[in-house]
């Protein structure tokens, strides 16, 4: 039964896929094509572009990349046990809460070394 | 009447087995056709969505929104996407061609492939997965990386800068998207949708209102709709992400952004709101659609509303909201669930059938199942409004002390009146 709903997904994806690339070509189809040196610039409000696109970037957005990756892989976890939660015994229960402690810990230390500040 | 899906299920099963298909074949076909209807019904909404949202903007601002094509101007969408049809596809010198031309793509496959999971009523859901909840994260992960091939392949450094504040965005949201998830993941036992539907006699928002809360906002925030629409700030960023975007695969951000908003709508009415549950659904599936539809339009005007009422925020407002704020609460929010959870408070059979030989009407109007979840439901949302009031008052607490540093700086001269500007001279 699993198999045949995943077998839905993959037609689904190919399906879904389709239609925009469809949307796509169809407009490519219908509209004019006349490029030129002066179109086809960097758009920037009509200012002429300065330099490389690819500028160095704020360190902070990697720091909170960083703390995202541990927070959400760290959830991921979680899912298991709340599906199993209502046949769940009271200790594993408290072993839960205690990794979602162990979390919130690594929230407040985070938040204590300013990693969280866009300064 | 009675049941559309089974009738027209049996009567395109009979078709292709006439037609000397076999079994196998005529469920892949069945399957083909399913996903087609959905996909079209998908991005066919979104013709009336734009239209609905433009209209509802239109009379919250005290203006009359579209109104020239068409009955009440219901043919503006359509118009407006036969003209981007016949706009020329720019592609920008210096753009790196392949993610650039993926990206509008993959950001419509990101949004649709949700609505595979989403049960419209007892019997429809295109796709029942075990572990829909984790497949509806997983999907969305594929509108991050549109967003972040457009803005890196465009080559136009606003682009790039749209698009890394969506990655800071999108991703922080679903710390605390994937917490409140987890919330009707223990109440329900299952992370199947259709299985979380029929384990709310009474809605989900009853027992958890702050998890239903912080479902909508960081969901608010993963689609990029103001007031956390800073991804394509055009004041400031030009238009984001899809400023180097031109005619049909501009639309396609376009459309993925609408198909984004209503898709949370419907989520939010599935998990929190019961979806397609409703009187006399059981009798008569076809109502459930009817039901989820009303749900999903209520909650989606909610979203319309939000978006006319509600300024947007700085970068570092967003981030301080999602990490300081947000996070916290839900992971105060899935311990208490925790903890309430375990108490044993549901009713036995034999409780429920005392308490309804007195209010027969209880059981006439909600179902046995109503009376017996009724404690548990009252704990919960006592539960949550002293959660609430907790975090109001620690609100209050900070913004008082936010207040006093301010007046502290004004008491030193830290802070005067603003000149008039001398600089523009």
């Amino acid at each position: 039964m699993s198999i045949n709903e995943w077998t839905f997904i993959a037609i689904f994806l190919i399906v879904a896929a389709l239609i925009p690339v469809a949307a796509i070509v169809l407009g490519a189809l219908l509209g004019p094509r006349k490029p030129n040196p002066v179109k086809v610039q960097t758009y920037e409000c009509g200012m002429e572009t300065h330099g490389d696109t690819w500028v160095q970037i704020k360190a902070a957005y990697y720091i909170f990349a960083l703390v995202f990756l541990v927070f959400d892989v760290e959830v991921v976890f979680l899912f298991p046990w709340a599906v199993a939660y209502n046949q769940l015994p009271l200790f594993a229960v408290i072993e839960g809460v205690v990794f979602i402690l162990i979390l919130a810990a690594a929230l407040v230390y985070v938040w204590q070394k300013g990693a969280l500040e866009w300064v | 009447m009675g049941d559309i899906i089974t009738t027209i299920g049996t009567f395109l099963t009979d078709l292709l087995s006439s037609l000397g298909m076999g079994p196998s074949a005529v469920e892949i076909t069945i399957k083909i056709i399913v996903a087609a209807i959905l996909g079209v019904f998908g991005i066919g909404l979104v013709i009336f969505t734009v239209w609905l949202e433009r209209k509802v903007a239109g009379r919250i601002q005290d203006r009359l929104g579209p109104n020239r094509v068409g009955p009440y101007g219901i043919f503006q969408t359509v118009a407006d996407a036969i003209k981007l049809l016949t706009k020329e596809l720019i592609t920008p010198a210096g753009a790196d061609k392949v993610p650039y031309n993926i990206a509008p793509v993959f950001s419509v496959l990101g949004v649709l492939l949700i609505w595979a999971v989403v049960p419209f009523t007892t019997n429809a859901i295109a796709s029942d997965l075990n572990v829909a909840v984790l497949y509806i994260v997983a999907v969305g992960a594929f509108g991050v990386l549109a967003v972040l091939m457009a803005g890196w392949s465009s080559n136009n450094k606003y682009a790039l800068l749209g698009a890394l504040r969506v990655v800071a965005q999108t991703i922080s949201y679903e710390v605390p998207l994937v917490l409140s998830l987890l919330v009707p993941v223990m109440l329900a036992g299952t992370m199947s949708t259709q299985g979380i539907v029929e384990a709310q006699p009474i809605w989900y928002i009853v027992y958890v209102p702050v998890a239903a809360f912080v479902f909508f906002v960081s969901s608010l925030a993963e689609v990029g709709r103001p007031p956390f629409d800073l991804l394509e700030a055009e004041s400031e960023l030009v238009a984001g992400f899809h400023i180097e975007y031109s005619g049909m695969r501009f639309a396609m951000f376009f459309l993925a952004e609408f198909m984004h908003a209503f898709a949370i709508s419907a989520l939010t009415a599935v998990l929190f709101l019961g979806g397609w549950r409703g009187p006399w659904v059981q009798q008569y599936p076809t109502l459930g659609f009817v039901y989820l539809g009303i749900k999903t339009m209520v909650v989606y005007f909610v979203v319309m509303w939000v978006r006319c009422t509600v300024p947007r925020v700085r970068i570092d407002q967003m981030l301080n909201l999602n990490w300081k704020f947000l996070v916290p609460l839900s992971l105060v929010n899935v311990l208490m669930v925790a903890i309430l959870g375990k108490l044993p408070l549901r009713l036995s059979e034999e409780q429920v059938a005392e308490v309804l030989q007195n209010t027969p009407w209880v059981e006439w109007a909600f179902g046995p199942e109503f009376m017996a979840e009724l404690p548990r439901a009252v704990l919960f949302l006592l539960a949550n409004a002293a959660l609430v009031i907790v975090v109001l008052a620690l609100l209050g607490v900070y913004a008082r002390r936010e207040r006093r540093k301010v007046e502290a700086l004004v008491d030193e001269g830290e802070f005067s009146a603003p000149q008039p500007a001398a600089a523009h001279q």
